[in-house]
């Protein structure tokens, strides 16, 4: 057979089994009961004890805490994945550096960039009580940061790789050391004691805030903030 | 049908072109779009049933589940992507091989 | 109290350890290894309390299944974290002397093998302990992240290529587990495994997420013929990195697999499945070892033995719930799985010191080695007595007791691709150590004594394992399947 044809009939079965696991699957939604409360209405009887109104947020720092404890960890992985494969980052970004951006780039970026620092505060405040929280807060920090990088706008220059290193892993020391703290008050392990609850949940959020930016641009930036630090000093000729 | 399995079943269908996605294409960059997609799925399946609840809001355990997967997805999309680049680099394509 | 503390010992105190090598920079080695001493003893009070007390629970945020996360050991868990604190301790030495000798990766990458390592230390203890399957996802995927970033280390073109293989397969698996997941909780409204399986019932959707989360789980486990990611990224990692994920990371999906089929699914009406697990274990068994024969490296030698003893693991889906064998069946699947660890471990050192010593891993320059590298060559030889399962090995009793409960239920078969396997792995060792022993006068590099001991320790340890199998295989019916239905409870 001709290598198309095989071809062609790679892609027809993988089709035919794409649909068979579609249909299955929506013949299994449709079996679904039409009303499930799922696990809300426990959710709704101890959101008091969690010191947040967001349910959602509750969930995510206090009932299931653990996952998001370790879900971080998964975010910091991430960057020594990028860190450990080595991707010579720091050559892009002086070769993206060479064309200067516009002058609307820059100004746009001058006078929104204070703005998003304020609603990201915003965003980690409110998810207290409503939709809100720190990914969402750590996803608008990081979106200024690679604007700043778009217009080229040296802003890290003054973070060292060690603070960098350290605000990456805040989150994760966060959890730790409030769980470990929790152990200390007599509870099991990140059990918050209700009247604290709100403390730990907005000092867990906020570190969370921090650490989700940096690894969020660290991952742009192809592995480090720091990153032209971490290779050998560049003594690449520029002239040409 | 209601508007929920209405939505659960455009998840299903996501999930399916996702992975017709993954399975099919040979550049790179569609496979690591096509995983993305096929979560979308999942994620929306996930969300749309968790409307179900008679209290009026929708369960916030369903939509946490999803905001830790999402946040999975975005990790493995850096390294996958960085991977892709670092290939990019080394070998001049972006093409899987031996596929 | 010592249970508490021990269960959340082998969780975070790697991860405490792994965010500070990172911050630090520096002290990668002593604090892993450091690590990697304390972690047996962790494992060892887990394993006692769970002697003593039987199945045990711990509600972390005090909350309790099924709105908070439940940490869930028995026996299979308990033996699990002993099993990685053991491996991992040794490869921790051995990755130690290994970074420093081998100069194949550049520093500032190699040195972020020891943080990634005990991340993965984290995940593999997290979803050996955890009673949730959403925790399961979580762990499985921090699993994926590190293994990914552990096959890519250095990032030469040939493990970047294997590593995207591996993400983009893992991934995939990862996302047919979700969706399975996702049936689950909508349906039953808990993700705690013991609740769900008070809940389950026979539907269409119960069966639609057991298809896809085995699917999932076969394709994360390298199960023949979804296998075809293994070899090029265990052959192409560095050593201590291929014996950890060959040895450590694929029994973590395997354990998810057997923690839902016998403890939520209703696996009694899932027989025609079970039986065809079994045969596709038989099948990687013959293909995995015909592949390991014609190999002409020794690092892909090993990755296809790996194919061939993780079918092992899967004849057990094929006997029945109701043969007086199962319990043995059960208890040996997971022996076989630690002694499987031990051996492979030490047979990926053990190639590593060798390649480190010839220059490369090719079979033909294995000439020689006997003399000029006795103990690796010692190391990989009793390795391969425990992959072939040789008597006193902890493999030998492992396959009796699934040759007794194959012959038992019927399926002969199986029964040859047992005894058909343990020949053919006899064939790819004999090959290599036959070159091993020929007489050659070449000078090589040593591999100096931290890189030649410990695979030693580990192979050892695999070829005793049937000595001291008693304890074990006790431990192992503590909150088995097969324990609570001869003593007519429901689990």
């Amino acid at each position: 057979m001709k290598p198309s044809r095989i071809r062609f009939a790679e892609t027809a079965a993988m089709g035919l089994i794409a649909t068979v696991v579609v249909c299955c699957l929506i013949a299994a939604i449709g079996e679904m009961p039409r009303a499930a409360n799922g696990l809300a209405s426990e959710v709704d009887l101890h959101l008091s004890l969690t010191g947040v109104q967001n349910p959602v947020t509750a969930v995510l720092i206090n009932f299931r805490g653990y996952d998001t404890f370790l879900e971080l960890a998964v975010l910091v992985l991430a960057v020594w994945g990028v860190k450990a494969i080595g991707s010579d980052a720091a050559h892009d970004r002086e070769d993206s550096t060479a064309t200067p951006p516009s002058i609307v780039l820059t100004g746009f970026v001058r006078v929104v960039g204070p703005v998003v620092i304020v609603i990201a505060g915003y965003l980690l405040w409110v998810g207290g009580h409503s939709p809100g929280g720190a990914f969402q807060a750590g996803a608008v920090l990081a979106a200024l940061g690679i604007l700043l990088d778009l217009a080229t706008i040296e802003w890290s220059t003054h973070i060292s790789e060690r603070s960098e290193r350290c605000l990456q892993v805040a989150a994760v020391a966060g959890f730790l050391v409030v769980g470990t703290s929790s152990l200390f008050l007599n509870r099991t392990f990140l059990e918050f004691p209700p009247e604290l609850a709100s403390t730990f949940t907005l000092a867990i959020e906020s570190a969370a805030t921090l650490s989700i930016a940096l690894i969020l641009i660290a991952l742009y930036r192809g592995g480090g903030i720091c990153v032209a630090r971490l290779l050998p000093p560049p003594v690449r000729e520029r002239s040409k | 049908m209601t508007t929920v399995t209405l939505f659960a079943s455009c998840g299903a269908v996501i999930f399916g072109i996702g992975f017709f996605g993954v399975v099919v294409c040979r550049r790179l960059l569609q496979i690591v779009i096509a995983l993305n997609v096929m979560g979308s799925g999942v994620f929306l399946v996930l969300i749309a049933l968790a409307r179900r609840t008679t209290g009026g809001r929708p369960d916030p355990v369903a939509h946490s589940m999803a905001l830790t997967g999402l946040v999975v997805a975005v990790s493995v999309t850096a390294l996958a992507l960085t991977l892709v680049r670092c290939r990019y680099k080394q070998t001049g394509s972006t093409d899987l091989n031996n596929r | 109290m010592v249970f508490e503390l021990s269960v959340l010992g082998l969780v975070f105190l790697p991860l405490a350890a792994g965010i500070t090598v990172f911050a630090v920079g520096r002290w990668g080695p002593p604090l892993t290894i450091i690590v990697g001493l304390i972690q047996p003893f962790f494992a060892a009070g887990v394993a006692r309390s769970i002697w003593q007390n039987g199945p045990s629970r711990y509600r972390i945020g005090g909350w309790g299944a099924p709105l908070g996360i439940d940490l869930h050991v028995d026996g299979i868990g308990a033996l699990m974290v002993l099993m990685t604190a053991v491996v991992g301790l040794m490869v921790a030495i051995y990755a130690r002397s290994y970074f420093a000798t081998t100069e194949s990766e550049p520093a500032n990458q190699s040195s972020m093998f020891w943080p990634v390592c005990l991340l993965l230390w984290t995940g593999l203890n997290a979803l050996y302990l955890s009673g949730d399957i959403f925790n399961f996802y979580v762990a499985l995927e921090m699993l994926v992240l590190s293994a990914v970033a552990l096959i890519g280390l250095g990032g030469k073109p040939k493990a970047v290529d294997a590593a995207l293989h591996y993400v983009i397969y893992a991934v995939t698996a990862s996302l047919f587990y979700l969706m399975g997941l996702t049936l689950l909780y909508s349906m039953y409204g808990t993700v705690d495994w013991a609740i769900l399986g008070t809940r389950v019932e026979p539907n269409f959707s119960t069966r639609c997420s057991i298809v896809l989360m085995t699917v999932g789980l076969l394709m994360k486990t390298a199960l023949f013929p979804l296998h075809f990611w293994l070899p090029a990224a265990h052959g192409s990692a560095p050593a201590p990195a291929s014996a950890m994920l060959s040895g450590l990371v694929l029994k973590a999906s395997f354990f998810v697999l057997l923690r839902l089929w016998y403890n939520v699914f209703p696996y009694e009406d899932l027989r025609a499945a079970g039986d065809f697990l079994g045969i596709l274990g038989a099948a990687a068994i013959i293909w995995g070892s015909v592949k390991a024969i014609i190999q002409q490296r020794l690092k892909l030698l090993i990755a296809y033995s790996t194919v061939a003893q993780m079918g092992y693991l899967f004849l057990f889906f094929s006997i029945p719930h109701e043969s007086p064998y199962f319990c043995s069946a059960w208890s040996g699947t997971w022996y076989f799985a630690v002694s499987h660890a031990c051996a492979k471990a030490a047979a990926f050192m053990a190639v590593g010191s060798l390649a480190h010593a010839a220059g490369s891993d090719q079979i033909k320059d294995m000439a020689g080695m006997a003399q000029h590298q006795p103990v690796a060559v010692f190391a990989f030889g009793l390795s391969g007595v425990s992959l072939m399962g040789l008597p006193l090995s902890g493999a030998f009793v492992a396959k009796w007791m699934l040759l007794k409960s194959t012959l038992a239920s019927g399926h002969w078969h199986l029964t040859i691709a047992i005894l058909a396997g343990g020949l053919m792995a006899a064939i790819y060792i004999v090959r290599v150590l036959a070159t091993a022993f020929a007489v050659d006068s070449r000078s090589v590099r040593n591999a100096p004594a931290p890189m030649q001991w410990p695979p030693l320790i580990l192979a050892c340890l695999s070829a005793a394992l049937g000595l001291v199998a008693y304890y074990p295989m006790k431990l192992l019916e503590i909150g088995a399947p097969c324990s609570a239905i001869l003593m007519g409870v429901t689990p």
